[in-house]
C-alpha cells in the first residue's frame, strides 16, 4: 500500500477544469517528482492533497485512510507538511520563532496561556537543529522579512520540516535560486531522503532527474506520464517539456 | 545545547507603570485634577489593554467592544441586586456575562477576516446596545441601572471599604496590576505566540497544524471577559450603568485610545492612550467643549504620520540615541511575493 494516494481527482474553478482524473501514489521512503509546464495544475494538485481545496470528485488516502476534504490543520497533524512556491512565512517573527511555532511541541501546548512559549530547552534545541539543517543557524535572531531571497527559501523548507512530517511536499524549492543554492538544497534533500517521504514539484530537470525515484508529468491538469527517471528520459512528452515546447 | 528563550515576568516598564499609578492619588489634586479621574483612567486602561489583545496582538479589528464593557457593567449591577451583594461574586458575574456574550459573537465571526470581521463586530455591538436600550425592565433603558453600590472588598481577615474614590482607586489598581501581569504572560505564552503567528499569516498557521478558528475565538473571549471585568469596575465607580458605553462611538473611543497610545507596537501603548484620552478630555475640555475635535484631529495626524502611536514616538526617540553607534547595514530586502 502506498503511504499516500490520490485517486481520480477532479477540480473545477467555475467552468474551468484545473485537475482532471489525477491519480498519484507515493511510496514510503521514496522521493517522487512532479513536473509539468506553467499553469499545468501542479500547485493546485498540492493544494488538493494538503487540504486547501476540496476536490469535486476523487479520493485522497493517507496510509489507506480516506482524508479527502479534511482541513489543512487536520492534514498537517497527521504528519503531512508542505512548503509553498510563493513564500509563506511569519514575516515579523524571527527565524527562530518561524521554526519554533511550527514544532509539534509548541502546537501541543497551544492552549497554554501562562507558561512561557520557549522556556523548554529541548524545544529550543529542536528548533536550532532544524535551522542547522537548512543552513540558517547563524540567522536565528533575524526577522524573517530581513532575510535574502535564498535564505527565505531555506526557511520556507525549515518551517515545513519543523512540523516533523512523515511526508513532505515541496513546491518548486529551487525557484529563483542560483547554482550555489541549488547545490545546498540538493544536499539537504539527499540528507532528508530515506527518513522522509518527499514529493517535489520542480521545473529543473537536472535537479529532479538526479534525485527522484519516480516522476509524474502533469499537463493540462492530467497525469500524462509516470515512471522512473531513466524510463522517462526518452518519453516524448518529457522531451518536449524539457525543450520548453509545452509552455 | 541552546539556552531557553524567555522574557522576564516583571519588566522595568511594568514596574514603572504600576509605581507611577500608585503615586497618583498623592499628587493628582495638586495638579488641578481630581481623584475620580484616576479611577476612570485606570479602568479604561484596563479595558484598552484587554481590547488590544484582539486589535493589536491578534490583528482582529473589533469595533464593537463597548458591548462587552457595557454587559459587564449591567451584569455587575444586576448581580448585586439579584444574586448577592458581594464584590467578588458581582465581578465574577460581570466577567462571566461578557465571556458568554463574547463566545456567542465569536461563534459567528471567527471564520471572518479583515473588513468582514470588522463589520460583524459593529453589527453585534449595535445589537447588544439596542437590546440594552430596549430591555427597559432589566437595564432601565436610557435611564440606566441606578443605585449600584460600591461593595466592600472582603479578604477574609480584613475588609476594605471602597466607598471613597481613593480606596476604589487602589482596588482598581490591584486588579489592573494582576490583569496586566497575566496579559503580559499571555502574550508570551504558547497561546499568545500562536495568535501572533495567525495575525501574520493565517494560511501558514493552518498548514503547520493550528485550528485558526479556535484561536481567534478564544482570544476574543479572553478579551471580552476582561472587558466585562473592566465594565463591572466602571459600574461600581459610577454607581450606575448606562447604555452609552455600549454605543458605537464609545466603542470607537477604546479603538482611539489603543491606536493613539501605540497598541500596535507596544504592550503598554493602550495604557498610554487611555491616559492621553482622559487628559485630553479634561484638560483640552476645560478650554473648549470641542475637545473631541482636537483629540480626533491628533488621532488622524498620528494615524497618518505615526501609526505606531505615542509608544512608537517614544521608541523612536530612544532609538535615535542609539544611532550614535554606527550600525551594520541592513540585509537586502527581498520581495518574493
Ligand atoms: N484559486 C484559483 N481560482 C481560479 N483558477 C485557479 C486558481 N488557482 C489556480 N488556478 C488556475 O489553475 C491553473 C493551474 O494553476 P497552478 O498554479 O496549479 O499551476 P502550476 O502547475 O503550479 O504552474 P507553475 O509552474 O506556474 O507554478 C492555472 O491556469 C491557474 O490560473
Ligand atoms: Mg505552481
Amino acid at each position: 500500500m502506498p503511504l499516500f494516494e490520490a485517486k481520480d481527482l477532479h477540480l473545477r474553478f467555475g467552468d474551468r477544469v484545473v485537475l482532471e482524473s489525477v491519480s498519484l501514489a507515493f511510496e514510503a521512503g521514496q522521493l517522487s517528482g512532479i513536473m509539468g509546464p506553467n499553469g499545468a495544475g501542479k500547485t493546485t494538485c498540492f493544494n488538493v492533497l494538503t487540504g486547501r481545496y476540496k476536490p469535486n470528485r476523487g479520493q485522497v488516502l493517507w496510509q489507506g485512510d480516506d482524508i479527502t476534504g479534511k482541513s489543512p490543520q487536520d492534514i498537517a497533524r497527521l504528519g503531512i507538511a508542505r512548503s509553498f512556491q510563493l513564500m509563506n512565512l511569519f514575516d515579523e517573527f524571527t527565524v527562530f520563532e518561524n521554526i519554533a511555532i511550527a514544532l509539534p511541541g509548541t502546537r501541543r501546548r497551544g492552549h497554554d496561556m501562562i507558561a512561557q512559549a520557549y522556556a523548554d530547552t529541548a524545544l529550543v534545541d529542536e528548533a536550532h537543529s532544524i535551522l542547522e539543517k537548512v543552513g540558517l543557524a547563524g540567522r536565528a535572531n533575524d526577522e524573517a522579512k530581513s532575510l535574502s531571497y535564498g535564505a527565505r527559501r531555506a526557511l520556507e523548507i525549515g518551517v515545513a520540516l519543523a512540523c516533523r512530517p512523515k511526508l513532505l511536499f515541496l513546491d518548486e524549492p529551487t525557484a529563483g535560486l542560483g547554482s550555489d543554492g541549488r547545490a545546498r538544497l540538493t544536499d539537504l534533500i539527499l540528507q532528508l531522503k530515506g527518513d522522509l517521504t518527499i514529493v517535489v514539484i520542480e521545473h529543473d530537470m537536472e535537479f529532479l532527474f538526479s534525485l527522484a525515484d519516480e516522476i509524474s508529468v502533469i499537463h493540462w491538469g492530467q497525469v500524462i506520464a509516470r515512471g522512473a527517471p531513466a524510463a522517462l528520459k526518452t518519453n516524448p512528452w518529457v522531451e518536449a517539456s524539457n525543450l520548453g515546447r509545452l509552455n | 545545547m541552546a539556552a531557553a528563550r524567555t522574557v522576564p515576568s516583571f519588566t522595568p516598564a511594568m514596574l514603572v507603570t504600576w509605581i507611577l499609578f500608585a503615586t497618583v492619588p498623592f499628587w493628582i489634586e495638586r495638579v488641578g485634577l481630581y481623584q475620580y479621574l484616576g479611577v476612570e483612567i485606570l479602568i479604561f486602561a484596563l479595558y484598552a489593554l484587554a481590547y488590544n489583545l484582539v486589535l493589536g496582538h491578534a490583528g482582529l479589528p473589533s469595533f464593537g467592544h463597548g458591548a462587552f464593557f457595557g454587559i459587564g457593567a449591567y451584569a455587575f449591577g444586576l448581580a448585586q441586586s439579584n444574586i448577592a451583594p458581594n464584590l467578588w461574586v458581582c465581578l465574577a458575574v460581570a466577567a462571566f456575562a461578557a465571556a458568554i456574550a463574547g463566545a456567542f459573537v465569536a461563534l459567528f465571526i471567527s471564520h471572518r477576516r479583515g473588513i468582514y470581521y470588522a463589520l460583524m463586530t459593529i453589527a453585534f455591538g449595535q445589537i447588544f446596545w439596542f437590546i440594552a436600550i430596549k430591555a427597559h425592565r432589566i437595564t432601565g433603558g436610557e435611564d440606566g441601572l441606578l443605585k449600584i453600590e460600591r461593595l466592600p472588598a472582603s479578604l477574609g481577615i480584613t475588609t476594605f471599604n471602597l466607598g471613597s474614590n481613593i480606596a476604589l482607586y487602589y482596588f482598581v489598581l490591584a486588579v489592573f496590576a494582576v490583569v496586566s501581569f497575566l496579559l503580559w504572560r499571555l502574550v508570551h505564552s504558547p497561546f499568545g505566540r500562536v495568535v501572533k503567528a495567525i495575525k501574520q499569516n493565517e494560511i501558514r498557521a493552518r498548514f503547520v497544524g493550528y485550528d485558526v478558528w479556535r484561536y481567534k475565538a478564544a482570544v476574543l473571549v479572553v478579551s471580552t471577559t476582561l472587558s466585562g471585568l473592566a465594565g463591572g469596575l466602571f459600574a461600581m465607580a459610577q454607581t450606575s450603568a448606562f447604555p452609552d458605553v455600549m454605543s458605537l462611538h464609545y466603542s470607537g473611543y477604546v479603538v482611539m485610545m489603543t491606536l493613539v497610545g501605540g497598541g500596535l507596537v507596544s504592550f503598554w501603548g493602550p495604557v498610554i492612550g487611555a491616559v492621553a484620552f482622559f487628559l485630553a478630555r479634561d484638560v483640552i475640555g476645560s478650554f473648549t467643549t470641542g475637545w473631541m475635535l482636537w483629540f480626533g484631529l491628533s488621532f488622524v495626524v498620528l494615524v497618518l504620520f505615526k501609526p505606531e502611536g505615542i509608544a512608537g514616538i517614544f521608541a523612536g526617540v530612544m532609538k535615535g540615541r542609539d544611532k550614535i553607534v554606527p550600525r551594520p547595514a541592513a540585509a537586502p530586502q527581498s520581495q518574493a511575493r
